[in-house]
């Protein structure tokens, strides 16, 4: 187990370099923040001397060596653009992107696995045909589409929901909760829709196919032969065994919440790190698109680790397979 | 029972006297970088920090100079100007304002971390005279001293030396400065809050030594960076005044009846660039010589391009054709030499065909595509205008983080780039873009090296002419030559477009300064 733990980490550490590398390759393409930095005014020598303090004429080698070397120790530098370090910049926008991206997952689960069930139950009815074929709207739509109608519709012509921005926020130290307001709660419902959409979809599709699956199964039908009432059936027997892979899925999901939350973000001007990294882009500002998509691939390698971690503790199967191999 | 209903009548009129305190939302695309005046040169920033800090030198709702922390100014001979401070004006943290906090805010605004240094840089040195008069020595001649110092703000010494602010935050050694979030200046508007990309909280300062014609006690400041939900707060009620509005939802804003847009031109000039340098351009289908060297050929291209169409089509009307490559507004504009040489693609073709080119040639063109108000689309129907005449142009059009180092660079045959001279007068469009590039900084946005020996010189004149009329026609000259050469192709001012709840009433000036104190809500 341990050694098992420890190779993922050192896989983990090659993914993450690998990410720094890649991501710091495109930024070669980019542009240049030194014209953003000193505005018309300033003379080329001017231009010159910046470009050399920022470090930014050394070779790709060096410089991408001396980015490692300060982000093992946690130092991503100071954000070009704001002037403030992107470390303390990053910590105040992470609340904001967690809260909404946990938030459009528990409705994502939360509804998706009952109409996904309900669907699979009553195939053919006019209610699961019409969820069907929303859900086919929310897999193709594009989240800024999506948003912004909603933006229209709740915000503009009903005037119930607020358009843009976080609300009202509440402290808890350095954490900051837009949970515990009307105000705040009011403005989370939008973007947490936008922004589960998609999962809801994919999750209430995923659970209706198992779903049918597992009911034509021969377990089922023994269980129906034993005279088992259908609600035990479905919701003991046959529901417990769709959600494997739907908890696998969900898992690797929930970091795609957190990266995809950049669409909603900015349509949302929802202050978190999506919406940071938006803005890092069109300025140029490189320290923080490397510490961003940095960050990012943590959470993807973290969660992956964990939800490999899960089978363990889920699949019977797999303890025994290693069980049987130590021998 | 009675007294119940007076409780309540009670409550009422406390809650309504709570609710009586005037709040103006604004939205931007962008955020106020920061609340350090000297940190960036950048409209946002300096429009915003110009409501929490005064300059010596302000700007009335005319755009004209008018007295602010100095009461008046004189200059004393060529090179040394005299201002006589306000007496009795307070900081926000009650600190009187005196002759120290100038000299203190001079030097701070030219240290190496500053992006204030080219509008102080003129200055040799500024000394105290008295605790309510100063001397400003300028290192040459410099006849719009008082225009440059309406961007300088002044800080207190005393608060900046408290915060170990001394210095403005320098983005290359990483050094964090209390400035950059908290603010003390004398303006209107104190800082109250600052939460950087999410929302900027002023209130009024009622301590201001003005009287000010605005009812608003607190403004609350928000970017939103997308155009489509910055529209929709709008029209839902979330804001009261926001900016940009995208051209295309100009009408909406306006048919939504509660809401309006206010469309004035901007001092900001867009044109069109062509490289008059290099025997051979870079990027065309000319070999061994360079046609644009060939005022015949920089004739064709003006008149081939259909300025009213572009106007109407591409800008949807929120464009004024300039002939100049300044705009009403900057000192030194010309009205009477505003006129444009007529749109002529049959003569142009003709021109063309005497330069040697009678079947045009190719030539590529670079343009930005988030710099200016529809910059590509701008490129695009002049690429289709020189098609007419038989040029081809191979476009390409790219963000201003990668546009900008590239023309820079000068690797441009053919570009288009937009200025605001930043001290509203027009000598600053001749020495930047005009005059032929040196290594002092002349020309340094002359990206085709545009150059004319008696232009240069009158540029130079310009600069240190303290007569306003001899000035003056030396500018007309200057003028004249360049629209004969036709070292560039001026295309128009764009508009500004501030939309606004109907039930609000303000000034806007054409240098995109937003002053909350001419903002009246009813």
């Amino acid at each position: 187990m341990l050694a098992f733990i420890l190779r993922r980490l050192a896989q983990a550490a090659i993914v993450m370099l690998a990410v720094a590398f890649i991501a710091f390759m495109l930024f070669q393409y980019v542009g240049d923040p030194v014209t953003n930095l000193l505005g018309q005014d300033a003379t080329p020598q001017q231009r010159a001397q910046l470009r050399s303090d920022l470090g930014l004429d050394a070779p790709f080698p060096l410089q991408f060596a001396h980015f490692v070397g300060n982000a093992v120790q946690g130092e991503f530098g100071l954000s070009l653009r704001q002037g403030r370090k992107v470390s303390s910049l990053i910590v105040e926008r992470l609340p904001a992107t967690l809260e909404l991206s946990t938030c459009a997952a528990l409705i994502a689960l939360g509804l998706g696995i009952p109409m996904g069930v309900f669907a699979a139950l009553r195939r053919g009815t006019f209610f699961s045909q019409a969820m069907m074929t929303l859900s086919l709207l929310g897999v193709s739509l594009p989240t800024f589409l999506i948003g912004i109608l909603l933006i229209l519709v709740f915000a503009v012509t009903l005037k119930w929901l607020p358009s843009f921005g976080r609300g009202e926020v509440v402290a808890l130290g350095s954490w900051t909760t837009g949970v515990l307001t009307l105000d705040g709660l009011k403005h989370l419902i939008l973007p947490s829709v936008t922004l589960a959409l998609f999962q809801l979809a994919l999750i209430m599709r995923l659970v209706r196919s198992e779903m049918l699956e597992v009911l034509r199964s021969d377990y089922i039908r023994f269980a129906r032969a034993r005279g088992l009432p259908n609600r035990l059936v479905y919701f003991g027997h046959a529901l417990k065994n769709t959600l494997v892979p739907v908890l696998t899925i969900t898992g690797l999901q929930l970091g795609s919440l957190i990266a995809f939350a950049i669409i909603t973000e900015q349509v949302f001007q929802w202050p978190g790190m999506g919406l940071l990294f938006i803005q890092a882009v069109t300025f140029a500002d490189i320290p923080v698109m490397a510490a961003y998509l940095c960050l990012i691939s943590l959470i993807f390698v973290v969660i992956n680790l964990v939800v490999d971690l899960l089978y363990f503790a889920v699949d019977p199967r797999l303890r025994i397979e290693r069980a049987a191999g130590a021998h | 029972m009675r007294i119940k209903s007076i409780l309540l009548s009670a409550a009422i009129a406390l809650a309504c006297g709570i609710s009586q305190a005037v709040t103006l939302r604004v939205a931007d695309v962008g955020d106020v970088m920061s609340m350090d005046p000297h940190s960036y040169n950048e409209t946002t920033q300096l429009s915003f920090t110009a409501n929490v800090y005064d300059p010596l030198v302000g700007r009335g709702k005319d755009m004209a100079v008018i007295p602010m922390l100095a009461t008046q100014w004189a200059q004393t001979s060529p090179t040394v100007w005299r201002f006589d401070l306000r007496k009795g004006v307070k900081f926000h943290d009650g600190t009187p304002f005196t002759a120290d906090d100038v000299v203190f805010s001079f030097k701070r605004a030219a240290d190496p971390g500053s992006d204030m240094k080219g509008y102080v840089g003129p200055i040799k040195e500024v000394r105290k005279v008295n605790d309510f008069a100063v001397e400003i020595e300028t290192t040459a001649p410099f006849p719009i001293l008082p225009d440059t110092l309406t961007a300088f703000a002044i800080m207190s010494k005393k608060w900046c030396e408290v915060n170990k602010a001394e210095r403005p935050v320098d983005k290359r050694k990483g050094i964090e400065n209390t400035a950059s979030f908290k603010a003390n200046g004398t303006g209107p508007f104190r800082l109250k809050e600052r939460d950087p990309g999410t929302r900027t909280v002023l209130v009024r300062n009622f301590g201001y030594w003005d009287k000010v014609d605005s009812n608003v006690d607190e403004v609350v400041f928000t970017p939103i960076g997308s155009d489509a939900t910055r529209v929709a707060a709008l029209l839902s009620g979330e804001i009261d005044l926001m900016e940009p509005v995208p051209l295309q939802d100009v009408e909406r804003v306006k048919a939504s009846g509660a809401h309006t847009v206010l469309q004035g031109p901007e001092l900001r000039t867009i044109f069109l660039g062509m490289d008059q340098k290099r025997d051979e351009l870079l990027f065309s289908s000319v070999k061994g010589k360079n046609p644009f060297k060939d005022v015949r050929v920089r004739r064709a291209f003006y008149q081939a391009i259909d300025i009213e169409t572009i106007k109407t089509r591409v800008m949807r009307g929120a464009a004024t054709p300039t002939a100049l490559m300044v705009g009403p507004g900057v000192r030194g504009f010309m009205p009477d030499m505003n006129k444009r040489p007529p749109y002529d693609p049959d003569g142009a073709k003709k021109l063309l065909a005497d330069a040697g080119y009678p079947n045009g040639f190719e030539v590529g063109m670079n343009c930005p595509n988030d710099r200016y108000v529809n910059d590509a689309a701008i490129c695009q129907a002049v690429a289709a205008n020189l098609a007419r005449i038989g040029v081809k142009v191979n476009l390409t059009a790219e963000t201003k983080n990668s546009y900008f180092p590239k023309i820079l660079r000068r690797d441009t045959s053919f570009y288009l780039l937009g200025w605001t001279p930043s001290t509203t007068d027009a000598h600053d469009a001749l020495f930047n873009l005009m005059a032929t590039p040196t290594d002092k900084g002349q020309g340094q946005f002359n990206l085709g090296s545009y150059s004319n020996a008696r232009f240069d010189e009158l540029t130079q004149k310009i600069q240190t002419e303290t007569d306003q009329a001899k000035r003056n026609e030396m500018i007309r000259e200057a003028f004249k030559i360049h629209q004969d050469d036709f070292g560039h192709i001026p295309l128009h001012q764009q508009a500004l477009a501030w939309g606004f709840n109907k039930k609000v009433s303000l000034v806007q000036l054409p240098n995109n300064y937003m002053a909350f104190k001419w903002v009246v809500v009813k």
